[in-house]
């Protein structure tokens, strides 16, 4: 689990993260903070499904879901085996 | 009562000195948006009123009243001033939804330069043509956006001035580069504001099209009419009012009814600059009592998504009229609205280049949910023949949607691309490039675009501008951009490439695609999915087919194909 919130955290780090000087927690709001917008979402679940051979569905992908890097990993996890 | 009264009775006595006299203008007089949206509301005895509540993502709360943003509009414009800018010249706001982007659209018009603002999730790539084809003077920005920004100066010679609003002084700054800090400059109360008539140019947004690079749309001072008199008979803006402009300035219904239809009726206005979640939404709503709110149906979608249930955790008695804009508002969103809210959402149709509403849904008047609405009064509107360009009178049947030139808000040309511009009439009518119908009674109905734009949650996308910058991508040797059909966006991007000799298809090759998109033009930008072919279908001519790709994703006949190449 701590591996793979480091790994998302680094992929959010290096792909949406503009202001370089900021800095990001497991706990730092995503969505709700401006730091991932609804579109760029897309891309973030596209990553994961791919990095974690997961299918996430999408009525589960949620603002909610993906407002932290922790709450991301519970629901990677959810899906699993 | 709503500010509209009888919408029949206003059809009838309709002029636009109605607004010029409400706003105390007459021809020839000096005319300035800036002003107008602060001062003249000061002199009005409304300088103690709330103008502005933002909040921000973490909670952070600011308040304005008229008087002080009368001051920090002063101020911006005494700042850009002394940097050397000039009336006319163009001056971007590069920034999230922070009240110096709001303060800094009017402190712009204030000293007659033209406010080029642009949505802040550009990719450095989109804010460089949009820019370039500006030949934008200066850009009021925000530290984590400047790096964009950085990464085009060798390309922009004329960008002079790169003005950060919150450079907090860790790193140094560097060429170009000049801080300024609205909070801690000195507030200036009396200000000389340049003398700018109904013709000056005031506002320069930039939109898409099928062909060619995003074009920039100027607008003029004398369009407030327009802004001033929809925002108070549509929106019914009262002067008790907390209303709420969910729209990011970047984009034509953020500055038309996020700051001049709002600000020119004096009406105290809420911003929350946070990414969506319906939660944080209701709770804004009912934080500040907000009255009157105006959204957007991909907004409205994602909420009925967040389900009904929701809705009832939080107090929003206070809503009294819901609007929206940005694409159709189907007929679902309207019920459910009415279900949950007890209210409807009323439907809006207009564009960046109207500058303002066109056809719409009044207070007082019946809803038929799905429905644009009418023709505000002043508007002479009407379906057309594709072929003849003259009106359709039996009902029902679909035409392009046409205009009659000559209501005040309406665009004075393309920046640039004059011959562009006069492509946008035909019999005497301004199209705006959307099809519709007309009923017995005289509603609009929307049916579809005429082009091959992408319209996705309000916001157009250009496929060429995409496909352009799908070949710039290492692995991709041709490309073709169509829309899909989404629950919540109603279209998002898709694309279909193949691709270069060495190059294998797979998953994550087509992240790295999107992600590259994403980054060089902006995340409404990135296909939502790319389709990997052995060869594109095209006329034998070679051009690419996107008819019988989008015909593919909507389900719908392909049509025919005798031109096809099929060897």
């Amino acid at each position: 689990m701590a591996e793979m919130k480091d790994i998302v955290l680094q992929y959010v780090i290096n792909e949406y993260l503009e202001d370089e000087d900021e800095v990001l927690s497991y706990d730092s709001p995503l969505i709700s903070g401006g730091i991932v917008d609804s579109f760029s979402m897309v891309s973030l679940k596209r990553f994961l499904e791919n990095k974690y051979k997961i299918s996430i569905p999408d009525d589960k992908a949620t603002p909610e879901a993906f407002d932290t890097v922790n709450k991301i990993c519970a629901l990677v996890n959810e899906y699993l085996k | 009562m709503s500010n509209i009264g009888s919408y029949e009775e206003r059809i009838k006595n309709f002029s636009w000195e109605i607004a010029e006299k409400e706003l105390d203008y007459k021809k020839g007089d000096v005319i300035n948006i800036g002003w107008h949206c602060t001062d003249r509301i000061c002199q009005m005895g409304k300088a103690n009123k709330t103008a502005l509540i933002w909040e921000g993502h973490a909670g952070e709360e600011k308040r304005y009243t008229f008087d002080e943003i009368r001051k920090a509009t002063n101020t911006i414009g005494h700042f850009l001033r002394d940097l050397g800018v000039k009336n006319e010249d163009r001056v971007c706001l590069f920034m999230d939804k922070i009240p110096e982007l709001y303060l800094g659209f009017l402190g712009v018009l204030k000293i007659g330069a033209i406010a080029q603002p642009l949505f802040s999730a550009f990719g450095d790539e989109s804010l460089f043509v949009r820019l370039d084809s500006a030949k934008t003077k200066a850009i009021i920005t925000q530290r984590k956006h400047v790096g964009k920004v950085r990464k085009l100066l060798d390309r922009m010679p004329s960008l002079e001035h790169i003005i950060i609003v919150d450079h907090d002084g860790l790193k140094p700054l560097k060429e170009r580069e000049i801080a300024f800090d609205l909070e801690k400059a000195e507030k200036i109360d009396k200000f000389e504001i340049y003398p700018t008539t109904a013709e000056s140019p005031s506002v320069l947004h930039f939109t898409s099209g099928t062909t060619g690079l995003p074009k920039g749309v100027k607008h003029v001072h004398y369009s407030i009419m327009s802004q001033y008199l929809t925002a108070k008979w549509v929106l019914d803006i009262q002067d008790s009012d907390i209303y709420w402009c969910t729209a990011d300035p970047g984009w034509v219904t953020g500055t038309s009814y996020g700051i001049i239809g709002a600000w020119s009726n004096g009406a105290t206005q809420c911003v929350l600059d946070a990414g969506f979640s319906a939660e944080a939404w209701y709770k804004f709503i009912e934080k500040n009592k907000i009255s009157m709110w105006y959204s957007a149906p991909t907004a409205i979608r994602s909420l009925m998504k967040a389900g009904a249930e929701l809705v009832k955790q939080f107090d929003l008695s206070s809503l009294r009229h819901l609007a929206s804009v940005g694409e159709p508002l189907n007929a679902e969103a309207v019920i459910w609205s009415e279900k949950v809210f007890g209210k409807p959402f009323y439907d809006t149709y207009w564009q960046t280049e109207t500058g303002s509403m066109m056809l719409t849904n009044y207070p007082g008047m019946k809803i038929k949910p799905g429905s644009m609405g009418k023709p505000f009064p002043g508007i002479t509107a009407a379906v057309l023949d594709e072929k003849t360009f003259e009106p359709i009178t039996e009902p029902n049947k679909p035409g392009l949607i046409g205009f009659r030139p000559g209501w005040p808000s309406m665009m004075r040309t393309y920046w640039n691309a004059e011959e562009t511009y006069k492509k946008k009439f035909a019999n005497g009518w301004y199209l705006p490039g959307d099809k519709s119908t007309i009923d017995m009674d005289g509603y609009y109905w929307f049916v579809g675009r005429d082009d091959d734009v992408i319209n996705t949650a309000g916001h157009l996308v250009s496929p060429f501008e995409v496909e352009s910058a799908l070949l710039e991508h290492p692995a991709v040797a041709e490309s073709a951009v169509v829309s899909k059909p989404d629950e919540v966006n109603m279209e998002v991007v898709k694309a279909f490439v193949t691709l270069k000799p060495g190059f294998e298809p797979g998953d994550d090759l087509e992240l790295e695609i999107m992600n590259f998109i994403r980054k060089k033009l902006s995340p409404l930008a990135m296909p939502q999915e790319i389709e990997y072919l052995d060869k594109l279908p095209k006329t034998r001519s070679g051009k690419i087919m996107r008819r019988m790709l989008r015909a593919q994703e909507w389900g719908q006949d392909i049509g025919d194909t005798s031109t096809l190449d099929d060897d």
